[in-house]
């Protein structure tokens, strides 16, 4: 669904009852450096929410907020609070692994592991515990088909998933997530290895993901952030480079209609 | 410079770099060469299948070969799984704090330990302590101290060289870190793990001093009867009759050198074809 432009926002927070993720007064912390500062916003469910700024202003940062992937880098601190589903993610009974299973992750470089094509799809299923044959078998399809690379794999399930083009590659990386059914599904930068077909293709697929799926995108095109997304949050960096918020709202008021100057002056090509 | 002076000190450099190359591989062919002349004679069934008589101027070194065999598999059998969840505890779940650097280093640094200093940890500690005598076993475990420091650094080298990108993939879809070395690091660290602990193993199968003090025989005309018995290894043997039989034959003593040679290049190769392998697969994927 279009989240309604017309139903308002206050503060960043979505005044409907669909928010699926939201962050309040969310601090993070490298070390002694700050990366991001003070960011609230809510995320509404079943759609696309992308995340658009200059480089280093933290975007993958945050995005790796949401399934607690900056827990493997040593030295990162939180402040604030994070939700899914109204529940705080950073709390000591939250169980990551399970977390990570609802909130799924594809990355900027397609990185399919060195299997076959079906093996890559299986494999979150059968970590998680499935081994009848023929249950997977229905499962990668289902996944492959969702992420709309059955037909051109159908026949190529036992061979490397390294032989496939870039952009089949990430497809599959998103058949990969899917196939563990997550709630919400991350993208970091999905498009950038990929050319202008195998970019669209992938457009194309996330708003048929969007839905049944919350999709966070972080994305450095423009173009592909006007097209593609429902809402959009605008990151800067400030001067002592931590990324803050500037603006967040429907993207086609973010992008016909900015209230902040600098949100205008990036969208419009004058700065980053 | 002119020209002329120019192309003078570039064919001058030329001529060094060629003559230490020259000086850097002559040696090994002519050892080679030396070896494969003089002790190509003893080669025959009796000398690879029978035990020694006479001091070992007669009959052949099987129990040395055997011997040797067993403290190779022996050390691989528990030089590499240690070695392999080191590696794993080291990279994966270790983190990176100044005593998981420590341990590093001082992995690294075992590997210049002289081996005779293991040979005296080894009896002190495995002799003599746990009182497993002058045995197999004892040189088993000798041996595996040394080759941990190989072991353990390949693994980790092996395992670090594994993209991230696998790893993120791999927990970003719910999968526990053990889940992930298990089934996405593991099978591509292997071929470097392998040939860490082959390079390892070939190591032990030429190591002298050190089982010489915890448990290898002078001379012992037959196979050990168990992991507490004392045996015979080819290096060791070579030592004895080169040294300590006079009136043997050359050629039995370059016979054995040249078995040893055999079993030790033999491994090395071996190591070389699974990188190669590995590598190639890599690129043609």
């Amino acid at each position: 669904m279009k989240v309604d432009i017309d139903t308002g926002l206050l503060n960043n927070r979505v005044m409907a009852n669909d928010i699926r993720l939201s962050t309040n007064q969310l601090n993070l912390y490298y070390g002694d450096f700050q990366a991001l500062r003070n960011i609230t916003l809510d995320i509404p469910e079943r759609a696309i929410t992308a995340i658009i700024g200059p480089s280093g202003c933290g975007k993958s940062t945050f995005l790796r907020v949401f399934n607690r992937m900056n827990d493997l880098i040593t030295g990162v601190r939180i402040e604030g609070r994070v939700e899914l589903d109204g529940i705080d993610i950073y709390d000591k009974e939250i169980d990551v692994v399970e977390l990570r299973k609802r909130v799924g992750m594809v990355f900027q470089k397609p990185n399919p592991f060195p299997m076959s094509v079906f093996e890559n799809v299986a494999y979150g299923p059968k970590r998680h515990g499935i081994k009848n044959r023929i249950e997977l078998e229905n499962i990668v399809e289902r996944s492959l088909r969702q992420a709309a690379l059955w037909d051109e794999v159908e026949d190529k399930l036992s061979q490397s998933a390294l032989a496939l083009s870039g952009g089949q590659q990430q497809r599959l990386c998103i058949a990969r997530v899917l196939a563990v059914e997550p709630e919400v599904i991350l993208m970091d930068e999905p498009c950038s290895a990929l050319d202008p077909v195998a970019t669209l293709r992938i457009e194309d697929l996330m708003r048929t993901l969007a839905e049944n799926y919350t999709i966070v995108i972080v994305t450095h095109n423009m173009q592909q952030a006007a097209r593609a997304s429902d809402m959009a949050a605008f990151l800067m960096m400030e001067d002592d480079r931590a990324g803050t918020l500037v603006e967040y709202g429907p993207t086609a008021e973010i992008f016909t209609n900015p209230k902040d100057k600098r949100t205008e002056d990036y969208i419009t090509g004058r700065f980053g | 410079m002119s020209l002329a002076t120019r192309q003078v000190s570039q064919r001058t450099a030329f001529g060094f770099l060629i003559a230490a190359t020259v000086i850097a591989v002559v040696p090994v062919l002519v050892i080679i060469g030396v070896i494969l002349v003089n002790g190509a004679g003893a080669i025959n069934l009796e000398f690879l299948t029978q035990a020694p008589s006479q001091a070992g101027k007669a009959g052949g070194i099987f129990p040395a070969i055997v011997g040797t065999f067993y403290l190779m598999v022996g050390t691989l059998l528990v030089a590499l799984p240690v070695g392999v969840m080191a590696g794993i505890y080291l990279t994966e779940y270790a983190g990176d704090n100044r005593l998981t650097r420590l341990i590093n280093m001082a992995i690294v640094n075992l590997a210049g330990v002289p081996s005779i200093v293991y040979g005296l940890f080894g009896l002190g500690i495995f002799v003599l302590a746990f009182n497993f005598g002058m045995s197999l076993l004892s040189a088993i475990l000798t041996l595996t101290c040394q080759a941990l420091a190989m072991t353990v650094t390949t693994s980790r080298e092996a395992i670090l060289a594994v993209p991230a990108d696998y790893r993120e993939g791999s927990l970003a879809i719910g999968t526990t870190r053990w889940q992930t070395v298990r089934h996405v690091v593991l099978p591509q660290a292997m071929p470097g793990i392998i040939t860490g602990a082959v390079l390892a193993m070939s190591r032990a199968a030429g190591e002298t001093a050190p089982i010489l003090i915890v448990g290898a025989a002078f001379l012992l005309p037959r196979l050990p009867q168990s992991i507490f018995d004392q045996f015979m290894a080819l290096p060791y043997h070579l030592y004895t009759v080169a040294a300590h039989v006079p009136g043997i034959p050359d050629v039995t003593i370059w016979g054995v050198a040249l078995v040893l040679l055999v079993v030790v290049l033999s491994f090395n190769v071996t190591a070389t074809l699974i990188r190669l392998r590995t590598r190639r697969r890599r690129y043609s994927s």
